[in-house]
């Protein structure tokens, strides 16, 4: 199940090309970048781990990319994603964030139902990859090993 | 209803699938600046008129304006020129096909200091940018400081930084020689060193490189750097100002900051230069600059103290005393 967070998920994955072209944008309303990489896909999983620390005083989008393919490479199989933030409001703000990389499968979600107190169903978020310890969650959870 | 795609919406399906300009992004600005070359190459026999394509990308602007404001520097005004014709013949040739490999831009500029190195850096990047060698025509100037760390595993990602940083431009590493110390085989400058290089050698595309400095201290570099010399193309020496072209510097800079010298301050400006030429850390241009700051000083002085009504010809004016009175006039020859 493809997963669509941020801006343009529901597109086709951007090229090179493109994700530079969207990182000039940024780069020329003074929105520093960052690169995050996460292999845990849940929604509420808002802090994905840093990949170095976010770049200023760019000029060129060449630098962003080149981080870009620096984390794809180490991660090939994780989400990665790329944010810009403004900060013209006096604090830091998301302004534009996309996903650039994701794994080639992804296992999606389930919805598992608890019954609590008084009849009442809570309802839980359960994304497969989340079945292998952390750093194994490269397979897609129905293939058998 | 509007041409835009909502949020969710998939692109319709008679068109491109993958639109370049998602929606509420805006227009992303194209990423080069140089014109996207035909897909076909020209025929064979087909002209291109090269001065049409040198007024098209406007270099002229930029070589005339080096001349009008910089004296002096023949040989690196013609060597700029020469530079500029290549690039252009390069981007004809690449219209017929004639695949040339991009040429290697990374320069050296050797000079006393003052000569106008970072100038003419400035000038250089401004010049690539026209010509579509570099994307933005920035130019990121850093010392040793910027570069190398301080300790073990700082150097690398502070040199990544600043590279980063120039992408797209020019970086200019002022007194490149202080990154290696010969004395310290454990300096983290050479590790500042081999990123540059790695850099130099594979990311030709995105940035050029200039070193500068003195020219004996460079020399010294080199010879313990032979891949960093092998890798420069380009060795700019930069000659001392004679003192008429000083002289020449001085009256410019005097114009652009609204000054005149009265006629009998013109022989006493040029005896001031030719002394201070002939004193330790002379430093061309820059020392010019000093000497009318200070006499800016001394003429503000000069009229406040006189107290009463000034004139618009007494606020512009600089006199003979205004020179005279410093330092390089009471030194022993």
């Amino acid at each position: 199940m493809r997963i669509t967070q941020g801006t343009f998920s529901y597109l086709p994955d951007l090229t090179d090309d493109e994700i530079a072209a969207q990182v000039a944008y940024a780069l020329e309303r003074g929105w520093p970048c960052s690169v995050e990489f996460t292999d845990d896909p849940h929604p509420r999983n808002t802090y994905w781990e840093m990949w170095g620390l976010p770049m200023f005083d760019l000029t060129d989008p060449a630098g962003v990319v080149h981080e870009v393919n620096e984390c794809r490479r180490a991660y090939p199989d994780h989400y990665i994603r790329l944010n810009a933030y403004d900060a013209s409001h006096g604090r830091q703000t998301t302004a534009l964030s996309f996903i650039v990389q994701r794994p080639a499968d992804e296992p999606g979600f389930r919805i598992d139902r608890e019954e609590t107190r008084d009849r009442q169903v809570r309802v839980r978020l359960h994304p497969y990859a989340l079945d292998r310890p952390r750093g194994a969650r490269r397979v897609s959870a129905k293939e058998p090993d | 209803m509007s041409g835009r795609l909502g949020f969710g919406m998939r692109p319709s399906e008679n068109g491109s699938p993958a639109t370049p300009t998602p929606p509420g992004a805006g227009e992303p600005p194209p990423l080069s600046a140089a014109p996207p070359p035909p897909a076909a190459p020209l025929p064979p026999d087909a002209r291109i008129d090269l001065a049409a394509e040198r007024a098209a990308s406007r270099v002229d602007d930029v070589l005339d304006a080096l001349d009008a404001d910089l004296v002096g520097l023949a040989p690196v005004k013609s060597r700029i020129r020469e530079l500029a014709a290549l690039l252009l013949v390069d981007r004809a040739r690449a219209r017929f096909g004639i695949g040339t490999g991009r040429p290697n831009l990374h320069m050296c500029f050797t000079g006393s200091p003052g000569t106008g190195k970072t100038t003419v850096a400035t000038r250089l990047a401004e010049l690539l940018h026209r010509l579509g060698y570099v994307r933005r025509g920035h130019l990121v100037a850093v010392t040793r400081d910027d570069l190398v760390g301080q300790y073990v595993g700082h150097t690398a990602p502070k040199t990544k930084e600043v590279l980063k940083r120039a992408m797209g431009g020019v970086l200019f590493i002022d007194e490149a020689y202080y990154l290696y110390r010969a004395e310290n085989e454990r300096d983290y400058g050479q590790e500042a060193i081999e990123i540059l290089l790695q850099v130099m050698e594979n990311r030709r595309d995105d940035l050029v490189v200039v070193l500068a400095g003195y020219k004996d201290r460079m020399d010294a570099f080199f010879a313990c750097n032979p891949g960093m010399s092998s890798r420069i193309a380009h060795h700019i020496d930069f000659p001392d100002y004679t003192p008429p072209e000083l002289e020449a510097i001085g009256h410019l800079m005097l114009e652009r900051e609204g000054y005149v010298l009265s006629p009998d301050a013109v022989p006493v400006f040029r005896d001031h230069l030719r002394r201070r030429r002939a004193q330790p850390r002379f430093a061309n241009a820059r020392s010019v600059r000093n000497a009318i700051e200070r006499a800016r000083l001394r003429h503000a002085a000069r009229l406040v103290a006189a107290g009463g009504a000034a004139g618009r010809d007494d606020l512009i004016t600089l006199r003979p005393e205004d020179f005279a009175a410093g330092p390089v006039h009471s030194a022993r020859e």
